[in-house]
């Protein structure tokens, strides 16, 4: 509760949050990713996680997806927050428990143990596509890519087998079957 | 091949292509190439201003007067911080301004030169969009493309940060064609099927409210004339936000005073008990809605917008209606005279008892005060003010505080763009410069700033602006020796506990006037104030006018308090009975 002698509003209950994803195609130039960051920090919305790259070289479009979490009317506001920005071209929003989105994260997992140890972690990661891009006597690195939330779960369970390190890119979305998002 | 022009040449054609007449600006380093330039232009007059927030502020008054953007030219460094001021109160009360920058050379960027800041970093979240130039091909397009962000959709403050060499590089320049066609950030895709529902909902409402912001103002003076032909063609009361005055006459029987806070007794009471309410334009702010989970409880509500983000972000909705304010009431008026022949006489029959109810809180007369022979009131002097001036056509600007309450709601205004105050963002200092951009735009016609002691000298030194260019402004300060509106919730909230709101050693303002080169007058008595008054319109020159009032008033009447609309403090009459206490506190 703000205090109790503010010049504004006690804020109202709150309503339930939801995890959206937000798929955002900019033009690809600079300072385009400190609006749309500005944006959600200036409005106090929260990321979870972004991840950006070009997707589009000959026209400079950008790709920037980013997992969010808020109340509908807040997840509504980002949106339309979004399209105002001048460089925004289109912004698809997607609930994370859509079926007809594929969302996935990739991670670089650093393991540092003995042979026995880096076994049984390879063995956990063999659901998630594993593979190894360096190893040594008493270290490997994996490449794995997942859910978030399964990536969570593996960073906290390979932590006693020597993950000492871990990198990951943050969520990316795709659209299921043959239509693209307009 | 076709003739090259410097950067800042281009600077010049194009807001020539613009048909910009006025610049407000202050020269600096950075700068001093536009600044060469501008010898040439004789269709562009700058206006040089004492410090670059009076730029902003003036150019914020040319726009909202005139309808036309303002433009700004500052410096680098300290000369875009002090502008940032007014860039965020444009952005906040949705006014086109277009801010071009100096910025040093592109090869010092990022190392800490003289006068260098990261301004596109600094104004990125106050201005709709903005731009660094770093190629001298893209400055036309740049240019351009700015006075389109700016003017279109939603109006906004936009900036152009043009580094020193660039202003000097040369480049070629084609001719610009005004569009037509907007591109795809206006919104104005209205159905026609929403204009039904809406009709649908004006038929069976009984307690309806029309409640309009300044979207109708932006929307430009037609869109006044249409919201009339609206509002007397359906019979419903009007109420207006701050922004909104003008936008219907504010002497007519329909309009029912401005909402909100401040706002009259019988708007807040129709907003909270009608069964529809018709908001055109405006953005439920804060200082309108008052607690959200009491907000008008019983009624369909329906936002008219043109912009897609002001619905459902604070008051959900039961129709939005995203689009051009002139457009669609146009259209609802056009289906209403086709459709519906006897919607005019039946609405009238339904909503009578409103009325009677409406009539029976106008009684109440929320704001009463109780005047004296011994003390100038400052209600009572402004509405001296008004009806001293109402026959002329006349521009109010404000500063922010009692007296800007007391302005909005005791002037009745009977046009758009007749009133510039600082709303959204609430700028101690606004309304001096944005007098002088006022008169500016309209030279014959009477312009006043009702200020505040404590606003006016935040930006005082602007009137050295108004006697260079000799604008007659009219500078009519309400002397109460406090930050009365922060005296105000101090008495109310803070148990009389005044804290730094008293101000000691303030200047003699008419020696002040003199010392400037203008007029300075000052009245202390109710009797000698109309003809102190007179005295200060019928001098032709700017005029800083010392009006001494009752420092103990407050600004009534107020929804304090943890409370809906209907439950507002009244004048001191109402007072004992309805004292702020423990949790209401909060919410004034």
């Amino acid at each position: 509760m703000s205090s109790p002698k503010s010049a504004y509003s006690i804020p109202t209950k709150k309503g339930k949050l939801d995890t959206h994803i937000f798929v955002v195609w900019v033009d690809n130039e600079s300072g385009v990713l400190a609006r749309v960051v500005g944006l959600f920090s200036g409005r106090g919305y929260n990321i979870e996680s972004l991840a950006v790259a070009e997707v589009d070289a000959t026209k400079n479009i950008s790709r920037i997806t980013i997992v969010t979490t808020g109340t509908p009317q807040v997840i509504d506001q980002i949106k339309l927050q979004l399209k105002k920005l001048v460089p925004v071209h289109k912004v698809a929003d997607f609930k994370r428990e859509d079926k007809n989105v594929i969302f996935k994260e990739m991670a670089l997992l650093k393991i540092v143990a003995q042979k026995k140890k880096i076994e049984k972690c390879l063995k956990e990661c063999k659901k998630f596509n594993p593979v190894i891009l360096d190893k040594t006597n008493k270290s490997v690195v994996v490449q794995i890519t997942a859910l978030r939330r399964e990536i969570d779960k593996m960073s906290k369970k390979l932590k006693p087998y020597g993950l000492t390190s871990t990198s990951r890119t943050g969520a990316i979305a795709m659209t299921r079957g043959a239509q693209t998002f307009k | 091949m076709s003739k090259l022009y410097t950067g800042a040449e281009i600077v010049f054609k194009c807001l020539k292509d613009q048909e910009v007449e006025y610049i407000f600006g202050y020269p600096g380093g950075a700068v001093l190439p536009i600044y060469d330039e501008l010898k040439n232009h004789t269709s562009i007059k700058h206006i040089l201003v004492r410090h670059e927030q009076g730029a902003g502020h003036a150019a914020e008054g040319y726009a909202r007067s005139s309808g036309k953007p303002g433009v700004v030219l500052v410096t680098s460094g300290p000369g875009a911080t002090n502008v940032v001021t007014a860039l965020t109160d444009a952005y906040m009360d949705s006014i086109p301004l277009v801010c071009i920058s100096g910025q040093v050379p592109t090869h010092l960027i990022g190392t800490d030169a003289f006068q260098e800041c990261d301004t596109t970093g600094i104004t990125r979240p106050c201005t709709k969009h903005n731009w660094l130039v770093k190629d001298i091909k893209e400055l036309p397009k740049v240019m351009h493309e700015a006075f389109k962000v700016a003017t279109t959709g939603r109006p906004g403050p936009v900036l152009i940060d043009i580094p020193k060499d660039i202003q000097f590089a040369k480049t070629n320049y084609t001719k610009f064609k005004k569009e037509k066609k907007l591109n795809g950030k206006i919104h104005n895709k209205f159905s026609e099927n929403e204009i039904n529902q809406l009709i649908d909902l004006i038929s069976k409402a009984r307690k309806p409210v029309v409640y309009t912001g300044g979207g109708v103002i932006n929307s430009g003076p037609q869109a006044s004339e249409t919201l009339k032909e609206f509002v007397r063609l359906i019979g419903f009361p009007i109420t207006s936000t701050l922004q909104g005055l003008g936008a219907f006459p504010g002497d007519d029987n329909q309009f029912i005073g401005m909402l909100g806070m401040h706002g009259t007794y019988e708007a807040n009471n129709a907003m909270h008990d009608c069964d529809l309410l018709i908001n055109i334009g405006a953005r439920f702010d804060d200082r309108i809605t008052g607690k959200i989970d009491e907000f008008s409880p019983k009624s369909k509500k329906v936002h008219i917008d043109i912009d897609p983000s002001s619905i459902n972000k604070i008051i959900k909705v039961d129709l939005a209606i995203v689009g051009d304010v002139n457009e669609v009431i146009k259209l609802a008026i056009k289906k209403i005279n086709k459709k519906q022949n006897g919607l005019k006489d039946s609405n009238k029959q339904r909503i009578s008892k409103w009325w009677e109810q409406i009539q029976k809180w106008r009684t109440k007369d929320s704001l009463g005060f109780i005047n004296s022979d011994k003390e100038i009131k400052p209600q009572h002097a402004v509405k001296r003010l008004y009806e001293l001036t109402k026959n002329q056509d006349t521009f109010i600007t404000t500063e922010v505080g009692q007296h800007q309450m007391w302005a909005a709601q005791h002037y009745k205004f009977n046009k758009p763009n007749r009133w510039m105050t600082s709303g959204g963002l609430g700028t101690m200092g606004y309304g001096l410069p944005a007098a002088v951009g006022v008169q500016i735009a309209h030279p014959d016609k009477l312009v006043i700033d009702i200020a505040g002691e404590a606003s006016v000298l935040m930006t005082i030194q602007e009137m050295s602006t108004a006697v260079q260019y000799n604008l007659p402004i009219k500078i009519f300060i309400l002397n109460n020796q406090y930050m009365g509106m922060v005296r105000q919730w101090q008495e109310l909230l803070h148990e009389k506990n005044y804290s730094e709101s008293y101000s000691e050693a303030l200047p003699d303002f008419v020696k002040l006037a003199e010392a400037y080169g203008c007029k300075g007058i000052k009245a202390d008595n109710p009797d000698e104030l109309d003809d102190k008054i007179k005295e200060m319109i019928d001098y032709n020159g700017p005029v800083i006018f010392d009006c001494h009032v009752d420092p103990n008033e407050n600004c009534f009447p107020m929804i304090p308090s943890g409370k809906p609309h209907n439950q507002m403090i009244l004048g001191p009459s109402d007072k004992e009975e309805n004292k702020i206490t423990g949790k209401g506190k909060s919410l004034v």
